[in-house]
């Protein structure tokens, strides 16, 4: 179930964009109106009448974006996030509907936490948000939660993300159970012990940086067990945050072999490597940790080919004090919900490594589809799910430009090209810029 | 006595057209490291002489950081800092404001609000120095930062190494033990690999980082590799770094069977470095570590030579890692 605030859809007509629609073969330069907030036709010089005009001559309009991985910090952390100022970014960044993760302060495992979320949604969400629910009771990896009843009270999947269900035996159980609730399970995969105090990639730069390494088998020997699990219960999987290149095969071979899984890749991850972090810049500490080329090569070959179905930020906010320490000191994650569009099309699409439209198909439908998610479409007869795209604007991303309450942003001083003008969310207008 | 030339004006220290800090080997250029090397030896013929304080950098303001235990670097840094006739100033994490929580980045800038010349931070995590040098004025010069450099410890083994063997390049130095904990090990192999020397490490190989090959040094899990270098530089068996229960090795008693210096281990006349402190009977053999052929002792006196110039340099020559027009001789 996903939550918003309740508001009346707008009439718009959104003129001269080449509107690009690659899940609906649409790439054409036309207007598109939008009655009530539903899509209502699609033409040439179509007549405003009492409709707001929104003149897109130049702009490309896309269907809007699905994060499937955002953490809003609430409850608990609400200097760092909240329903309104998350959903607030998102909108920012071209987005028309997030998962929440549940590693909250308290956890998201009970159906009273969850009923104060949704709740809470309903009246500061600027854009749809689902909640995904705990596997284990406070993410403490022993005990289930109270899957029947989180599922009535409308979670959106179940997931442990931020730590591994470590013990197999209980993972195994959680598939079992989870079957009742028809929700689909997000794994993170990190083998506790493989990756204990690791700071960074293990590899050259680790060795000379002198960093504890998490190396990839950390993670991708964890996949591969999750992957086993999923397959010997026949049961779907999804794979969060995918990292390294062994994880990526492990993925294949398993969708190959009939197993229904799925994964998702950062931005981060697909722009940059360990190399960054010679910086030491602590916004580029997160788990996992930016990896090898070889690894940023199989996710972008993953992502072309569909092994990697979806992009998904892991947008993790930090208090500024909490990262402004030495970068062994500093909390793991970065932001991602306001550039990760602007981040791809810099450093993927435009040096040719990834088409525009397979870019948008991951951003939008491949992502929706995970957590079950309608797919945004540009079509007559579709609520209105919208991202107007200025593929020439090129800018600075600044610490100022946030609308999260946090900028620890892992693209901080970097310049990008690429911009959101405008941000339509079932039918209405929830960002321009 | 002999004479002490007053230095000219024009050979005081000018103001520093930017911040400049000594952070990691990997910044420095060749020609920074010889420059320095250089230095240092004109400050060891200064030190010989009885008077051996030098009025260089009166009236600069060097702040010691040690958030870590450390003797002969907090102690070699002070005393070089007095020898240049500056005013020092050590805080330790013990005792002070550290004790009741402050931030890093609050007794960094506390501590900057006294507009020191040079910051000197020994710390336990990687990036410290890094953190310091953004949010201070000071010029920052890393005395250690976690697993990751020591590059005023690297300096000091090039100053005895060079002194010893009168060249560096062709010099063929084994580095033995704890590779893995070792920031004295990282710095030490870009800095011989910077000059063209040769480096091999030998460690169990749990505690071999993996892919260090590619800082340009062979590596090896036998101890008999050490049969042909000229230096055999042994670490510390770094016990306050091993993990409780992380099994690096079964024991030290079974690291210091297999790795251990002894003499029968050496060669005649190869030289024996040690950065200390030293276990006795872990790493190093006693007999090893009290021989003729031990530089450990040469290498403390270095330490001070060496921070003097790095002191010196950072306040008055030009940026690190640009071309130096000319080697500088002081006093």
């Amino acid at each position: 179930m996903l939550y918003s605030t309740a508001a009346p859809g707008e009439n718009l007509i959104i003129r001269g964009a080449r509107v690009l629609d690659p899940s609906g073969n649409v790439d054409a330069l036309l207007d598109v109106r939008i009655d009530g907030g539903t899509i209502a036709e699609l033409g040439a010089r179509l007549d405003p009448n009492a409709h707001r005009l929104i003149q897109a001559e130049g702009l490309t309009l896309a269907p809007a974006f699905v994060d499937p991985h955002v953490h809003l910090r609430t409850p608990g952390r609400e200097d760092e996030e909240t329903i309104a100022s998350g959903t607030q970014a998102a909108a920012a960044g071209g987005y028309c509907a997030i998962l929440a993760m549940p590693n909250t302060d308290p956890v998201v495992d009970s159906a009273a936490v969850l009923g104060s979320l949704s709740e809470a949604a309903e009246t500061e969400a600027e854009i749809p948000v689902g909640f995904l629910a705990a596997i284990t009771k406070g993410q403490g990896g022993a005990e289930l939660t109270g899957m029947g009843e989180l599922a009535d009270a409308g979670a959106a999947g179940f997931t442990d993300d931020g730590r591994p269900v470590t013990a197999p035996g209980l993972m195994r159980r959680a598939l079992q159970y989870g079957a009742v609730t028809g929700l689909p399970f997000a794994v993170h995969c990190e083998e506790p012990t493989l990756s204990r105090e690791g700071q960074m990639h293990e590899g050259a730069v680790s060795a000379e940086l002198g960093f504890t390494g998490y190396p990839s088998v950390a993670e991708s020997l964890m996949v591969e067990r999750d992957l086993s699990l999923a397959a010997y219960e026949r049961r779907p999987i999804h794979v969060l945050h995918v990292s390294a290149r062994e994880s990526v095969e492990a993925l294949a071979r398993a969708r190959a072999s009939g197993v229904r899984a799925t994964g998702e890749v950062t931005p981060h991850h697909l722009c940059f490597t360990d190399e960054a972090v010679r910086s030491l810049d602590p916004n580029l500490k997160m788990n996992p940790p930016l990896r090898g080329a070889a690894d940023r090569a199989a996710l972008i070959d993953g992502l072309r080919d569909g092994t990697i179905q979806a992009v998904a930020t892991d947008h993790a906010p930090h208090a500024r004090h909490e990262k402004e320490v030495p970068f062994e000191a500093a909390p793991f994650g970065v932001t991602g919900l306001e550039t990760s569009f602007a981040a791809l099309y810099t450093h993927l699409v435009e040096p040719g490594l990834i088409s525009l439209e397979t870019l948008l198909q991951r951003m939008s439908s491949g992502a929706a589809a995970i957590y079950g998610v309608p797919a945004p479409r540009i079509a007559a007869g579709e609520p209105a799910n919208l991202v107007l795209l200025d593929l020439a604007a090129s800018r600075r991303i600044e610490e100022s430009d946030f609308k999260s309450r946090s900028a620890n942003s892992w693209l901080l001083g970097e310049r990008v090209t690429g911009k959101v003008r405008l941000t339509v969310a079932v039918g209405r207008v929830v960002y321009e810029g | 006595m002999g004479d002490i030339r007053v230095m000219r004006d024009d050979l005081l220290p000018p103001a520093p057209p930017e911040r400049r800090h000594l952070l990691s080997i990997a910044d420095l250029s060749r020609d920074d490291v010889q420059r320095l090397l250089a230095t240092a030896r004109s400050f060891a013929r200064s030190l010989e002489r009885e008077m051996k304080k030098l009025p260089t950098l009166r009236g600069r303001t060097v702040v010691n950081m040690f958030y870590e235990s450390s003797t002969r670097t907090s102690s070699s840094f002070e005393l070089a800092a007095k020898r240049l006739s500056a005013d020092t100033m050590s805080i330790k994490a013990s005792g002070s404001s550290v004790d009741k929580g402050e931030s890093l980045k609050d007794t960094a800038l506390t501590l900057g609000a006294y507009d020191p010349d040079v910051i000197v931070i020994r710390h336990p995590q990687i990036g410290a120095a890094q953190f310091v040098a953004r949010v201070t004025r000071a010029h920052v010069v890393n005395a250690g930062d976690g697993k990751h450099q020591h590059p005023t410890q690297a300096l000091l083994d090039l100053y005895t190494l060079q002194e010893e063997f009168g060249r560096l390049e062709g010099l063929h130095v084994a580095i033995v033990g704890d590779v893995l904990h070792s920031r004295v090990a990282r710095s030490l192999i870009q800095a011989l690999r910077l000059l063209d020397a040769t480096v091999t490490l030998v460690a169990p190989p749990p505690l071999l980082p993996r892919d260090v090959e590619a800082m340009g040094c062979e590596t090896s899990s036998e101890i008999e590799a050490i049969g042909a270098a000229d230096v055999v530089y042994v670490l510390r068996m770094q016990r306050e770094r091993m993990q409780e229960g992380a099994n690096y090795v079964p024991s030290l008693r079974e690291y210091a069977a297999r790795w251990g210096v002894t003499p029968e281990r050496l060669r005649p006349g190869q030289k024996i470095m040690h950065p200390g402190p030293m276990n006795r009977g872990v790493e190093i053999d006693p007999r090893v570590a009290d021989a003729a052929d031990a530089l450990i002792e040469t290498q403390v006196r270095a330490g001070l030579v060496t921070r003097m110039a790095v002191l010196y340099d950072l306040l008055t020559t030009g940026p690190i890692g640009v071309k130096a027009a000319r080697l500088t001789e002081v006093a």
